[in-house]
């Protein structure tokens, strides 16, 4: 299929426990993402999101599956696939400049020193940090360190991006800033971009696709929900979307309550056909990720899970 | 506020300072009455026995002594009496060659050990058995096998400050935060290139502190082995003028040994802080 850009096809990963026995924390996942898709992973700790994005990024290997991305199995780190670090991990006696510098000479060896700095002085320009690129990591605030890893990240043009709660050690209103500058890059650029995060507003505003993990260990991929909300949404007026409050209701649902049981009621869960949730459509609608429409919401009409 | 603490803090240095030396001098200066002896008799005796001077040489006395070596540190008058500047260049050059010969295995081994656990593993035994040898225990082997004192000191000084070196680069390497090493290998960073340019500058603050232990080691070392093998340097100085009975020339050089130490531990922490970066 063309538009699976990235798929994740039956990928387990387990630990040797004690005395023998070994613990799982997911098996038998798939989820595929087209090009230049936004999507989040919603869940609660220990249900082995990091442990998806690792294995995604080719920190960590599946103990079984595989992960194909643009029609190849990975083996390994890429450059291909950029990660947002959670403690943004800029190398401290370097600067901000050294730090994006660091990242593009790393993938265009035989750049010069000018090349290189003239195009880590762009994506430095891209994040807003004009003027700081002479100063070390300590002396950023939180945000302007994420902003660091962010062009880090950006410079080496890569074909997707990969992002463990990149902003979920920032206050609210520097997560605002830099929920908004992501947005526009990955819009700008066309990056395909996987999120982990636990915050439902963030996902709501960022994500094409939100992918809800149920609690591990044993944890599965319940649903892939449809973000109804346009794609050229505003932050100030996303909530007055008839759609928004059903949406956001469905994910808080699922994180208090149907993220302990669903296991338990849906026995017949398939993992290979996760249930696609389309809000606002006429009657939930429960497809298989195969046949794939896209929604579109026509404003008055009733808002609301209608199930 | 701090220099008028640092201040406050000098004053009370030479305060200390001055009540020290005037302790000092006031317990050996001479007290008892000049007994009445032939004056012959009383040269052949000395000081010590005639006016009841102490055999302790006073503050002045080693000041006075301290004086002339100062004025001449690099006359040269055969084996047994040289400069004290000579002397402790002996020392200086012995100690830096061993040190450095440490400094060029213990750094490299270290990097491999701390790199691969199966290495570290397999070394650990060795390691431990090996590093609380006393560096002293080494010099009858050496002296057998290198069958030359000089290079033997330096052996001793090679083998004793090598394991806090070791130990510390080790632990820098080993101990380098994952996330570091996960930026590298998301940009699919080649592992030589990884070496120098993740895991050393983040393991050097520590590979620099084991340097600045090991030097210390050395400098205390030295000075007993040079005591072992004789001929020149600052502790075959201090035991050859225990020999001579002057124990004002031992307390100088006492002193000297004292302050180069410093001078070298100085060094070191200036490139520890060129090295250390803040988070």
């Amino acid at each position: 299929m063309s538009d699976k850009f990235i798929s994740i096809e039956g990928i387990a990963k387990r630990y040797p426990g004690a005395a023998g026995a070994t613990t799982t924390v997911f098996e038998n996942l798939w989820l595929s993402m087209a090009r230049g898709e936004f999507c989040c992973v919603i869940g609660h700790s220990g249900c082995g999101k990091t442990t998806v994005l690792n294995i995604l990024a080719g920190l960590d290997a599946p103990t079984e599956g595989a992960v194909i991305v643009d029609g190849q199995a990975i083996s390994g780190t890429s450059l291909d696939r950029a990660v947002i670090f959670q403690s943004h991990a800029l190398l401290p006696w370097r600067t901000v400049l050294g730090n994006v510098a660091y990242a593009v000479s790393s993938k265009w060896r035989s750049w010069d020193r000018a090349k290189v700095k003239a195009h880590a002085q762009t994506f430095i320009d891209l994040v807003g940090l004009t003027g700081s690129e002479h100063k070390r990591p300590s002396e950023l605030s939180g945000g302007m360190k994420q902003r660091v890893g962010i062009a880090r990240a950006l410079s080496i043009t890569p074909k997707m991006m990969l992002m463990d709660e990149p902003f979920s050690a920032l206050d609210a209103l520097t997560r605002g800033t830099l929920q908004d500058e992501v947005r526009r890059i990955c819009l700008e650029t066309g990056q395909t971009a996987f999120m982990i995060t636990h915050d439902v507003d963030e996902a709501i505003y960022l994500a094409d696709k939100i992918f809800l993990m149920t609690n591990g260990p044993g944890a599965v991929l319940a649903e892939v929900v449809e973000n109804p909300l346009p794609r050229d949404r505003g932050r100030t007026d996303l909530h007055r979307h008839p759609l928004y409050y059903a949406l956001r209701n469905h994910i808080i649902d699922f994180l208090v309550t149907r993220s302990k049981t669903f296991a338990a009621e849906t026995p017949d869960h398939d993992p290979r056909n996760v249930p696609v949730v389309r809000i606002g459509k006429p009657g939930l609608s429960i497809a298989s990720s195969g046949e794939e429409q896209r929604q579109t919401w026509t404003p008055g009409t009733n808002p609301g899970l209608t199930a | 506020m701090t220099s008028s603490l640092r201040f406050r803090a000098g004053l009370v240095s030479i305060v200390l300072l001055a009540a020290f030396l005037g302790i000092w001098h006031l317990a050996t200066r001479s007290t008892a009455p000049v007994a009445t002896m032939s004056p012959e008799y009383a040269k052949l005796m000395g000081l010590t026995a005639t006016q009841g001077k102490s055999a302790m040489p006073g503050p002045l006395d080693v000041g006075a002594k301290l004086w002339e070596h100062l004025k001449r540190p690099f006359y040269d008058n055969g084996p047994n009496d040289k400069g004290l500047g000579i002397q402790l260049a002996y020392s200086i050059a012995r100690v830096g060659t061993g040190y450095l010969l440490a400094v060029l295995v213990a750094i490299p081994l270290g990097f491999l050990i701390g790199m691969s656990p199966l290495l570290s593993k397999a070394l650990d035994p060795f390691i431990q058995v090996l590093k609380p040898i006393s560096p002293l225990a080494w010099m009858p082997l050496a002296l057998y096998t290198i069958k030359d004192s000089s290079v033997s000191a330096i052996f001793v000084i090679f083998i004793c400050s090598i394991w806090p070196m070791l130990l510390n680069t080790v632990f820098g390497v080993a101990s380098v935060r994952k996330e570091w090493i996960n930026v590298a290998r998301t940009l699919e960073v080649g592992t030589i290139r990884r070496a120098f340019t993740v895991i050393l500058p983040a393991a050097a603050p520590t590979i620099l502190t084991g340097m600045r232990i090991s030097i210390g080691i050395a400098w205390l070392v030295i000075v007993a082995a040079e005591m072992l093998v004789g001929g020149t340097g600052i502790g075959y100085f201090v035991w050859n003028e225990w020999n001579n009975l002057s124990i004002t020339n031992v307390i100088i050089a006492i002193l000297l040994i004292g302050i180069v130490g410093m001078l070298l531990d100085q060094i070191l922490a200036r490139f520890t802080r060129m090295v250390t970066f803040p988070e």
